[in-house]
């Protein structure tokens, strides 16, 4: 009897799992989702390295409530207050969707910020990451950016003149900074198609140029492991160094003892 | 011989105080500039040197040393095996010549082909993003009523829609005087409200007379005219900029003297066409002593060395 239900139960999984294998077979997604959840990351990880998972959450929520909003909102200066009015005290829980994409924002940044001192404190930017550090830099600016033309999109009176200082700030960069506000206003002076060119940056341009990052930013990641904290004994990146043949791809590897010079190694 | 399959040493970098020292001139530098200008140059002199110092470090330590040649590998048997990395490739490579410049072209002109499709697709793209900004930028003549509604010797605040077929978005304010006729030809002053600092609207430093508001029918439709009294010149909300009765800055982070517009009289009405920007004004009213140049944007040095800055302006 128990062998014959645990044949059935293998039946059930069977057939549970026929999807998920289906898809394995085609497509070789199930073993890259499970590389990119499972990686190995030192054991004395803590908190701290949810910065950036935190991060990229926010950033995810800005995405989804940014295209709840683009439903409802009407980028020309006769209409745009009016619409945000219409989102904030018309639309069934639009004022939720609303302020989770705007206070989400400083979130956003705030946590940028953080996970960058993170980066900072823990030495996680050195060799072989610098360029996942550069690569956060852009990241930083980029979401600056997007904060930037975000502010204008409500078209009130702090809206409008934020905007115009921040624009005239841009026009005060030496050589190119009047050609720059001129790009930014669409024009000598702010008019109907300045805010439809925040906004076409706020939900095109600037989120394809984050989403990008984000993935180099990934990838960088998963490829160079996580760093262990300043105080672990235990080295950076993926566990012990495989042996050299295989370990051609890898990027931490012993050094032959003919190359070491300077210091020794441990 | 080179590793066919790259270097894939390690370039860690070896530690140096010369980011350190470049660091520091960069600090001085920075500090300098609002400081003093010797100490900008120190500064800048220090990150120079330590700069130079620093590139050379690290590319001299990426040359680094090379590996054991391998015959001096191949001379000990009883060695462990030799990494498949190093020494000898087990087949040599192809030489050059020995490529099918077929091969090569077909690669090329590949490469070539989607370059030249691509270029196609992005260069108009970003031209019809960028251009418009630049192009077709005119100052509209704008209306504001006839001359007999300035009272002379008072200034007025006038707020006009600068293009009516924008809407409310082009509202502009002017704070417009009479100075009565110079040698027999009427002369206005017409400071534009926009901040030389930010571009805020400064605002009148003393009574404006909203009971004496008077709504003038024009061109441009609606234009309303208040009287006012700017004992205190003008004073802009934001950063505190302070300028007196001609628009010359007298205080606070403004580079300069407030814009004006160009005016001329037609059919009796005053017309606002363009504006220009001001360094400064010497004297009062209609006997004044422009120094103008052209429009330039806010916070933008028009004289002296900090307007080497901006050699080029956009059409405005």
């Amino acid at each position: 009897m128990a062998s014959k239900k645990s044949a059935r139960r293998q039946q059930l999984a069977r057939t549970a799992m026929y999807p998920l294998d289906w898809l394995e077979e085609r497509s070789g997604l199930v073993g890259g989702v499970r590389y990119f959840l499972f990686r190995k990351v030192p054991g004395d990880t803590n908190w701290f390295h949810t910065l950036g998972s935190a991060t990229l959450t926010a950033f995810l929520v800005q995405l989804v409530t940014g295209v709840i909003l683009a439903m409802y909102y009407k980028p020309d200066p006769q209409n745009a207050h009016s619409s945000i009015d219409h989102i904030t005290n018309d639309v069934t829980l639009g004022w939720l969707v609303r302020g989770m994409h705007k206070w989400g924002a400083s979130v956003f940044i705030i946590l940028m910020f953080m996970h960058m001192g993170r980066v900072f404190l823990f030495g996680a930017y050195k060799y072989p990451r610098e360029l996942n550090w550069i690569i956060g830099v852009l990241l930083l600016a980029t979401g600056l950016f997007e904060g930037l033309t975000g502010y204008l999109l409500p078209f009130d009176q702090t809206a409008y003149w934020a905007t115009v200082v921040a624009i005239n700030i841009n026009g005060t960069a030496p050589f190119l900074g009047p050609f720059l506000a001129s790009l930014l206003r669409g024009g000598a002076e702010i008019g109907p198609d300045t805010l439809a060119r925040f906004y076409s940056l706020h939900m095109l341009l600037i989120p394809g140029a984050l989403i990008g990052l984000i993935t180099l930013h990934l990838y960088l990641v998963i490829r160079l492991g996580v760093t262990s904290p300043p105080w672990s004994d235990e080295a950076a990146g993926e566990g012990p160094p495989p042996a050299p043949p295989s370990a051609r791809a890898g990027l931490v590897r012993p050094r032959p003892r003919a190359a070491v010079r300077g210091r020794p190694t441990e | 011989m080179d590793d066919p399959r790259g270097d894939m040493e390690r370039h860690e970098p070896p530690p140096s105080l010369w980011p350190v020292g470049f660091a520091v001139g960069i600090v001085c530098l920075l500090v300098g500039l609002i400081v003093s200008w010797p100490a900008a140059a120190v500064g800048a002199g220090l990150a120079a040197v330590f700069g130079f110092l620093w590139a050379r470090d690290v590319v001299s330590a990426s040359r680094g040393p090379t590996l054991p040649e391998p015959a001096e590998l191949e001379g000990r048997p009883s060695a462990p095996a030799i990494p498949a990395h190093q020494g000898e490739a087990a087949m040599p490579e192809p030489e050059p010549a020995e490529r099918f410049p077929r091969n090569v072209f077909l690669e090329m002109s590949t490469l070539g082909l989607g370059a030249v499709i691509g270029g196609i697709v992005t260069v108009p793209a970003i031209g019809f993003a960028v251009l418009p900004a630049f192009l077709k930028q005119h100052s509209p003549q704008i209306d504001v009523g006839p001359i007999t509604d300035f009272p002379q010797g008072q200034y007025v605040v006038a707020t006009f829609l600068r293009n009516p077929s924008e809407g409310e978005i082009s509202r502009r304010t002017a704070y417009i005087r009479n100075n009565g006729s110079v040698k027999g030809v009427p002369s206005f002053t017409c400071i534009s409200n926009r901040c030389a600092h930010l571009g805020c609207p400064v605002q009148p430093g003393g009574p404006v007379f909203d009971s004496k508001k008077q709504t003038v029918k024009t061109k441009n439709g609606e234009v309303d005219l208040i009287p006012m009294l700017p004992a205190a010149g003008f004073i802009c909300p934001c950063h505190g900029g302070a300028y007196d009765q001609e628009g010359n800055r007298t205080a606070g982070p403004p580079v300069r003297g407030l814009d004006r517009y160009e005016f001329l009289i037609k059919d009796g009405h005053l017309i606002l066409a363009g504006t220009y920007s001001v360094a400064s004004v010497s004297g009062t009213g209609g006997t004044a002593k422009i120094h103008r140049y052209q429009t330039t944007g806010p916070g933008q040095h028009i004289d002296g060395p900090e307007a080497w800055l901006y050699p080029v302006q956009p059409p405005h």
